[in-house]
């Protein structure tokens, strides 16, 4: 019964909280007010509901249950089946045959919303290695994306640079920027980190705005050329086509150096970064090295992200690298779980694709992003798919005390 | 140098400051105590703003008189951000006690967009204009070219506010607590402070302190948008850190700094690059000064 009254005054509270801004809408032409109080009511009666899963919920993470359980006849063995290689290889073989068979199947739209799905998915695992792996909270990411596609975009417009150049320049550049930021801000940790790169972020947006002569300002670079096949001129249809291929590639490309570089020496150094500082100082870590490598490589990704963008949409400017981006992708990392790869593709494509498909869903979409921000924080600070940690043991040490019991 | 040209941006710089400082308290006096950075501090000046537009606007159109209108807008804003405060700690911050220092963090960005959003939703993207609400003040038409209605309340407004919080925090019992809970938490606890409570406390104050200052702003800009607290929030945040996080009066000092400075390179260079001066000042206090002007080094134990 307590729940519910206390569920009750939830909802008075939120009913109150929201009244002035929910409830009264200004009709200044006609000069009268509009009170919206169906609105407040209906938020009213969420508000009890949500109130009422929030208490049930605290009390399961409380007692340490497991938020939501699956139903029994779904149970699947999933940890089991992937362990075997035959399923998995099986899996993957036909995802990538799914994948290289959309652009054949799906409308030109579509494709260029999967398009857009995989650069994001370039971008989160990029972020991934510096906020998964190496722990440093970086807010300012966008700024390294807008590098990559103000690059290809300005090359083209001075030099008459092309695409298969600018690709890797574009990378380097970002990169270049990764460890012009990662010097200075090299003795930050934590929440200082975070809002010195989202300072940088936004000086670059500012730059960008402000710098006329060469960025043109808020109109941005217009004309950028979709890549060539081999010198063959495609219409608009094959370009997106072939750039979707690009982006697969490109994407598949990603996840192989990401999953190499999370087990390799460099990547386990990043990881003890990011478990604690100090100690992995201790065990002869060169921090400044690993940090530097981490911002160089994530940045590097959201250069060559950046590329591809301007590639496909052929027109680029300041409104499309905002910190709302930069935070849109950070949540796609900490949706999907920090420092898990699977996790961070999963919620990569969630995030973009879902608004797309549920029109209803897609005017709401930051609205949701932020609560799912706040949410998984408090309930499920690990994401969707928690990173593995490595397991180690010694198995001498483990027999000898085997043996002692 | 045209000596009347350096008041008038003297003055300009003075207001935008105290603005700046009213904000900065809320970020200096949260990081104080629980060492976050309250990102969903400026969404809260923007509600401020707005709640007041609301209210100002119904009452326009019943036909309250003039006068009133401002006052009881300012105090409606005041107390419902004040609630709104409240209600952000308790939802995004409170169940993050004790869980790892980015957590809170990413929960707070998450909550600065949720607030823009639902602004956004409820009401419009569109800037609205804020109601004129000001009488011309008589004694203040010989230097007009300084200072209009609005400036002289900002300043007014921002001095009585500032002073009293002073006053609140240095003499009252609970000012006591707040500073006993920010030197020390747990000490503070075994002492028999609701430390829950005072956090509480502090962002009810942040809070109300920001909503006055959207109050003001929205009346001296004349227009309000849901997109408003971002910019404001992080220049005041680079206010709080140029005087020292942490501390009430360099909160101020950051705040006045911040302002005069923006208010001279707008005047004497460009106002185009205002905004890449805050951040430009915020990233080089960070990495050259971290404690600010009046804050004190810390030495890092392990």
């Amino acid at each position: 019964m307590s729940r519910i009254s206390k569920a009750f005054f939830t909802a008075l509270w939120f009913m109150l909280l929201t009244l002035p801004v929910m409830g009264i809408k200004l009709n200044l032409m006609e000069n009268r007010v509009d009170w919206r109080l169906d609105r407040v009511l209906y938020l009213g009666v969420a508000a009890f509901f949500l109130s009422m899963l929030w208490t049930w919920l605290f009390s399961r993470k409380k007692r340490n249950l497991p938020l939501i359980k699956a139903p029994a006849f779904i149970k699947i063995d999933f940890y089991g089946l992937s362990a075997n290689r035959a399923v998995r290889r099986g899996f993957f073989a036909s995802l990538i045959l799914g994948l290289i068979a959309v652009p054949l199947l799906a409308s030109f739209y579509q494709t260029n919303i999967m398009i857009s799905a995989m650069l994001y998915i370039m971008l989160a695992l990029g972020l991934n290695i510096v906020v998964g792996l190496a722990g440093q909270l970086v807010l300012g990411y966008v700024a390294f994306y807008a590098v990559g596609a103000y690059a290809y975009g300005l090359l083209h417009q001075y030099f008459g640079f092309g695409f298969w150049i600018c690709l890797p320049v574009g990378g380097i550049l970002a990169a270049l920027f990764g460890l012009g930021l990662g010097f200075p801000v090299l003795r930050l940790r934590g929440d200082y980190l975070a809002i010195v790169t989202l300072g940088f972020g936004e000086i670059a947006r500012l730059a960008m705005l402000n710098w006329t002569s060469l960025t043109g300002g808020p109109r941005g670079i217009s004309d950028i050329p979709r890549p060539g096949f081999f010198g063959i001129p495609l219409n608009i249809n094959e370009a997106t086509i072939y750039i979707y291929y690009l982006a697969l590639i490109a994407v598949c490309l990603t996840v192989v150096v990401v999953l190499r570089l999370k087990n390799s020496r460099v990547g386990l150094a990043l990881q003890a970064v990011r478990e604690d500082e100090i100690a992995s100082e201790a065990m002869g870590i060169d921090i400044t090295r690993a940090k530097l490598s981490a911002f160089a490589l994530g940045s590097c990704w959201a250069g060559f992200a950046g590329v591809i963008f301007a590639a496909k949409t052929t027109f680029i400017n300041p409104a499309s690298f905002t910190f709302m981006e930069s935070a849109m992708i950070l949540s796609m990392v900490v949706l999907g779980g920090m420092g898990s790869i699977s996790g961070v593709i999963i919620a990569a494509v969630i995030l973009i694709m879902a608004p797309e498909y549920l029109r209803a869903f897609s005017e709401y979409r930051m609205l949701i992003f932020g609560a799912i921000m706040v949410l998984m924080m408090i309930f499920r600070p690990q994401g969707l798919v928690s990173g593995e940690k490595r397991d180690y043991q010694v198995s001498a040490l483990a027999r000898k005390e085997a043996d002692a019991q | 140098m045209d000596i009347q040209f350096f008041i008038e941006l003297f003055f300009g710089g003075l207001t935008r400051g105290s603005i700046y400082a009213l904000i900065a308290i809320g970020y200096t006096l949260v990081y104080g105590i629980i060492e976050l950075i309250n990102f969903a501090h400026g969404e809260i000046y923007m509600l401020g703003a707005f709640t007041a537009l609301l209210v100002a606007g119904a009452l326009g159109v019943y036909g309250f008189p003039t006068e009133s209108i401002l006052l009881i807008s300012a105090l409606v804003a005041v107390i419902w951000c004040s609630a709104y405060g409240f209600t952000v700690e308790k939802i995004a911050y409170k169940p993050l006690r004790g869980a790892p220092r980015l957590s809170p963090l990413i929960s707070a960005i998450g909550m600065s967009i949720f607030l823009q959003n639902y602004v956004l939703l409820a009401q419009t993207s569109d800037f609205v204009p804020f109601p004129r609400l000001l009488p011309p003040m008589e004694f203040l038409e010989y230097i007009d070219y300084i200072m209009g209605p609005s400036d002289f309340l900002i300043l007014i407004a921002s001095a009585l506010s500032m002073g009293a919080l002073t006053l609140f925090i240095r003499f009252t019992k609970m000012g006591k607590a707040m500073r006993a809970t920010a030197q020390n938490r747990k000490m503070a606890l075994l002492l028999g402070i609701n430390a829950d409570r005072i956090i509480s406390l502090t962002f009810v104050i942040g809070s109300a302190l920001a909503a006055l200052g959207g109050v003001l702003i929205a009346s001296h800009m004349g227009q309000v948008n849901f997109g408003i607290g971002f910019i404001a929030g992080m220049k005041a945040f680079t206010a709080a850190v140029l005087g020292g996080i942490g501390s009430i009066p360099g909160a101020m000092v950051g705040g006045l700094t911040l302002g005069l400075a923006e208010s001279y390179t707008t005047g004497y260079f460009s106002g185009n690059y205002e905004d890449i001066l805050a951040f430009a000042i915020l990233i080089l206090i960070l990495i050259f000064r971290p404690d600010g002007i009046l804050g004190k080094a810390k030495v890092q134990k392990v």
